[in-house]
């Protein structure tokens, strides 16, 4: 090969580069080790990761059931090592499980649209609040502080670049729910979303339809999030304008904080100012259906600086764990996982003292009482539990609770040992 | 051809006037660089074109798209808006097949009707874009 | 070998999995309920339940597998075979990051559990920060962007904060005419006005344009080195010094990297910031379109402004620090794609140092034999030395009515995935091909083959390569009918 090249060395490729830029040295890394040591490497960082431990946290990462099938699907090497499905012609497999997906998605927001994923859910409310400020022409965002706290981090990251002004608005201290008052206050006629989550952060079910009613009023959209999918099993859509939700709980490993994927639904009209990946449906030259990437004149390798977002990468192996598990549950499954996660859950608070009174679906928030939370988690450790998140970080308002979350897959036996600790 | 009584931009449009109405529209030329049109969208600034409206020339006025490109419409001639092409929404083809006929894109009452001048004539329209090339 | 086109292959129809649906089908079974149910309209309020999920699908076990399995058999992938898309670094992906990225401890490990608990974790993002440290030559690196366009977003913003430190952030960001759609993308979220350089007729950065161009409002210059045509920027440390003069700063977008690694470090040749790509340069999976990994490595002079939290030492392990008051704040919740940095550094430990820059040798080598026996039969618009990707036109095969997608489509009934087609911009009919380490000579060789065959092809049945591909499952797919009338999801009345 390098005689056709007409080179007498390896080097001589790379002889025409400055010399000044040259690393003249071999990188500093260890040598390459073989597979049964790399296998060993991550085995032990597993080893010292809390392997086998129970878990009751929540917070925007679920613990659930992930079916055998999904690993099965997922690690087909013509899903895992294939491209964007840019040539559809030999990316029919991609692209139609994308559709089934946006469309299973439309089905669980009730949505008319919805995108072939971001990167996650807090990304995908950002892009949200963006495709808002399009759509109105407005650059105001009122934000519920029981939003995910992380979510509302990276929103004001994004926000703060794209001269949005940003505020927040409380939550009623006995129910747990966004202080739909205190968004009377905030909003004004320069407000291009208010953004809800439900359940919001503390586990509870919001009144979305009466923040949407409010949010029309001033002519601002209603922006939704999610970040547990499974609650839409079982907890009625609201109308929102744009859903921004979190897909992690379906069959994706919580894997220390990703890669997840995020969706945005949305309705008809709205379309077209969607970020991200569209898959349409078309028929081929011999009128056979076939599926395709198209509105691609939003995105970024077409419309450059006025694109709606800069996304290219989607996460489309995540997306497609998500959509079998999906199949695997169907419409009946994801109710009845989502009728058991409420009973367990229920169960649990009814051992302790749920701090909020408003309706709560797999997670709520208890006062600990005469320990403190730190004091509780450490005696758990010591059973192999890992218990709830302290909520002082977040809300320092909130000092001697911790946020609980417990799925199909919290055992009675260890929801019972979790109250013993109070 | 392109219609020797229109008169043209260096963005692609034409414009053909009569009495105080100018209906606007884009060149066989640029339709062909397009390739098969899917789109089209009115807007002025962030909202929708509406009679009406007051546009100034060229301020784009909206965008027209295919599968792989988007370009910008900018109005040749200053004027209020009288009515944009509905029928685009249904069969934005029609642009590929009838630019100068039936895909007009929008008719503007003129406010400056001198403006004219300084459009380009067909025949210095097609030797525009025969540079171009 | 003589070349094959490839023979048909019998691949089974199969419908949506609506059309498949039937209700009482079902694929899950969950254990008995250990505690009392729970009335859900008890628990949350009647208006709070929905009716059932209308649509949804109901089938079988066997029906998933058979519906997915037979969707998989429609799709082209690394493991059958090339795929010369430039840019995109579709290298094979290893077998065994699959396998270390389940591992237990690391795939069932929550952001949020204690800090002693997840050592593990925290020393893997440790290593991977240090090995891609030395890498780039830079200071310091963030794992948390969760894609390419998404560390270009974050490195701008670094920018940005540092520049607002010094008190005016500027206004513009100068990106080259050959850049990446997601350049001035980004450039635009992060409230930056974009300004085009135009290349210099080589295709590379032209120094004087930016010496012109660079002034007090100019934030940075992003560049991709080597550049979309292959080819190294050689004057990048002049350029990074005109820059630097006039107190603006140098991002280099990293999609290229596998033409440098071991061989030179942007953090030596003048870059202020750059993102990398995992799933290019460091073989984490496509998965057919993502997830990805866009780490952003900095100088000293970025490092305070990194999002939060990074990384640092406590006693003998690691701790997350969130006490970082100038930091730029989250570009997205929780640490990173921490299963796609799982499979990175699994890639760079099998390497090692001096297999990563062997690597990069091949790449290189394997980019130049292709574009030496392919040189005869397509044109070459630039002609200076390429490295790991080969950029040509379809100028000769356009007097015949062939265009580049045209080519591209025909390269498909020969078994191979396209290259990119119409990329960069710069380069009427542009060809673009990158056939990364992976591939063998014998590889290469069909593929050369398979071009030359199809330049044959164009002399003598244009019309042919203009209406292939003749094997697919489907035949040309109508983009315009899916972009004029868009039916982005399955209804009932759908066909």
């Amino acid at each position: 090969m390098l005689v056709a090249c007409g080179l007498e060395s390896l080097e001589e490729l790379f002889a025409h580069l400055p010399e000044a830029v040259r690393l003249k040295r071999p990188l500093d890394l260890p040598r390459g080790v073989s597979e049964y040591e790399i296998v060993d490497y991550f085995r032990r960082r597993g080893e010292e990761n809390a392997a086998g431990y129970a878990s009751f946290l929540g917070a925007g990462v679920y613990a659930h059931y992930r079916p055998v099938l999904v690993d099965t699907v997922v690690a087909r090497g013509e899903f895992l090592t294939s491209y964007t499905p840019y040539q559809a012609e030999i990316s029919q497999g991609t692209l139609t499980s994308i559709f089934e997906f946006q469309t299973m998605i439309c089905q669980l927001t009730s949505m008319d649209v919805a995108n072939a994923s971001m990167y996650d859910g807090s990304t995908a409310l950002a892009e949200a609040a963006l495709m808002a400020a399009r759509l109105t022409g407005r650059n105001g965002l009122v934000v519920a502080r029981n939003v995910h706290p992380e979510y509302r981090e990276v929103l004001k990251t994004y926000a703060k670049n794209q001269d949005m002004p940003l505020t927040e608005f409380g939550y009623d201290p006995e129910t747990g729910a966004a202080d739909l008052a205190g968004l009377e206050r905030e909003i004004n006629d320069r407000t291009a979303a208010v953004i809800v989550q439900s359940p919001n952060f503390f586990g509870v079910v919001e009144d979305v339809d009466r923040a949407a009613a409010i949010a029309r009023r001033s002519g601002a959209l209603l922006v939704m999030a999610f970040t547990e999918a499974v609650s839409l099993g079982i907890l009625n859509p609201p109308a929102a304008d744009i859903v921004a939700g979190e897909l992690q709980s379906f069959a994706i490993s919580p894997s220390f904080g990703g890669p997840f994927a995020g969706i945005i639904a949305t309705r008809e009209k709205f379309a077209r100012q969607m970020p991200g990946r569209l898959v349409g449906e078309t028929t081929d030259t011999h009128g056979n259906r076939a599926f395709c990437l198209t509105l691609a004149t939003r995105e970024q390798h077409i419309r450059r600086e006025k694109a709606t977002s800069n996304i290219c990468t989607n996460q489309a192996l995540i997306a497609l764990m998500a959509t079998v598990f999906m199949s695997v549950y169907g419409k009946q499954g994801l109710r009845e996982l989502a009728g058991q996660n409420l009973a367990k859950a229920h169960y649990l608070a009814g051992k302790l003292q749920p701090r909020f009174t408003g309706p709560f679906f797999n997670e709520f928030v208890v006062s600990t009482g005469r320990r403190s939370p730190d004091e509780i988690n450490h005696v758990l450790l010591g059973e192999r539990i890992i218990g709830g998140l302290p909520l002082a970080r977040f809300y320092p308002e909130l000092p001697d609770t911790m946020l609980l979350c417990a799925t199909e897959m919290s055992r009675r036996e260890d929801m019972d040992k979790l109250a013993g600790a109070f | 051809m392109d219609p020797q009584n229109y008169r043209y931009t260096k963005e692609h449009e034409w414009v053909h006037v009569e009495g105080d109405t100018g209906t606007v529209g884009i060149t066989d030329h640029a339709q062909h660089e397009l390739g098969d049109i899917v789109y089209v969208d009115f807007k002025y600034g962030r909202e929708t074109l509406k009679p009406g409206q007051h546009v100034e020339q060229g301020k784009p006025i909206g965008s027209v798209e295919s599968v792989k490109a988007v370009s910008d419409i900018y109005s040749p001639i200053s004027g209020d808006v009288i009515e944009t092409n509905g029928a685009l929404a249904d069969t934005p083809e029609k642009l590929n097949a009838d630019p100068y006929g039936e895909a007009w894109l929008l008719k503007i009452r003129l406010s400056n009707p001198a403006e004219i001048e300084n459009l380009l004539s067909a025949a210095d329209y097609q030797s525009y874009i025969g540079a171009e090339k | 070998m003589s070349i094959q086109k490839v023979r048909s292959h019998i691949s089974p129809n199969e419908a949506l999995l609506f059309e498949r649906s039937s209700p009482g089908k079902k694929a899950y079974q969950l254990p008995e309920l250990d505690v009392p149910p729970v009335d859900p309209a008890t628990a949350l309020g009647a208006s709070h339940v929905r009716a059932e999920i209308e649509g949804f699908p109901e089938v079988s076990e066997v029906e998933v597998i058979r519906h997915f399995t037979r969707l998989s058999t429609w799709n082209y992938a690394i493991d059958h075979g090339m795929y010369p898309l430039g840019s995109c670094t579709m290298k094979y992906n290893p077998r065994v990051n699959e396998l270390v990225a389940r591992i237990e401890g690391l795939a069932w490990a929550h952001p949020y559990q204690p800090e002693s608990l997840s050592q593990g974790a925290l020393e893997i993002m440790a290593r991977l920060e240090s090995a891609l440290l030395e890498i780039t030559g830079m200071d310091a690196v963030t794992l948390q962007p969760a894609a390419g366009a998404h560390g270009e977003l974050t490195g701008i913003l670094l920018i940005r904060a540092l520049l607002e430190q010094r008190g005016n952030p500027r206004k513009k960001i100068l990106i080259p005419d050959s850049a990446h759609g997601t350049n001035p993308a980004t450039a635009a979220i992060a409230g930056y006005q974009v300004e085009n350089i135009r290349s210099s007729e080589h295709g590379l950065l032209d120094l004087v344009a930016l010496e012109q161009s660079v002034t007090e409002d100019v934030a940075a210059l992003m560049i991709t080195n080597p550049n979309t045509l292959g080819v190294f920027e050689s004057c990048i440390i002049e350029a990074a010094a005109v820059l630097h003069r006039k107190g603006a700063l140098l991002y280099m977008d990293g999609a290229n990297m596998n033409a440098l690694v071991g061989i030179a470090r942007p953090g030596d040749f003048g870059a202020d910031v750059m993102h990398l790509n995992l799933h290019k340069t460091f073989s984490t999976p496509h998965g057919g379109g993502g997830p990805g990994g866009g780490p952003v490595a900095v100088k000293k002079h970025l490092e305070p402004f990194l999002p939060v939290p990074r990384l640092k030492r406590n006693g003998e392990g690691w701790a997350l620090d969130y006490a970082r008051p100038q930091s730029i704040g989250k570009v997205r919740a929780f640490y990173g794609n921490f299963g796609v940095l799982v499979r990175a550094l699994a890639y760079i430990m099998a390497h090692g140092g001096n297999g990563l820059r062997a690597a990069t040798a091949d790449a290189v080598l394997n980019a130049n034999y292709i574009r030496k026996k392919l040189e005869p039969y397509f044109d070459l618009p630039y002609t200076l030395p390429n490295m790991h990707e080969a950029v040509f036109s379809d100028e000769r095969q356009a007097r015949q009515g062939v265009r580049t997608g045209d080519i591209a489509k025909r390269l498909i009934d020969y078994g191979f995935h396209p290259y990119t087609v119409s990329f960069p911009l710069i380069v009427h009919g542009a060809m673009m091909i990158e056939p990364t380490e992976t591939e063998s000579k014998l590889e290469l060789d069909q593929f050369i083959d398979a071009m030359i065959s199809i330049a044959g092809e164009v002399e003598a049945e244009p019309g042919m390569v203009r209406t292939a591909p003749h094997s697919t499952r489907t035949s040309r797919v109508d983009e315009v009918k899916a972009a004029r009338k868009p039916v982005l999801k399955w209804t009932p009345a759908s066909p």
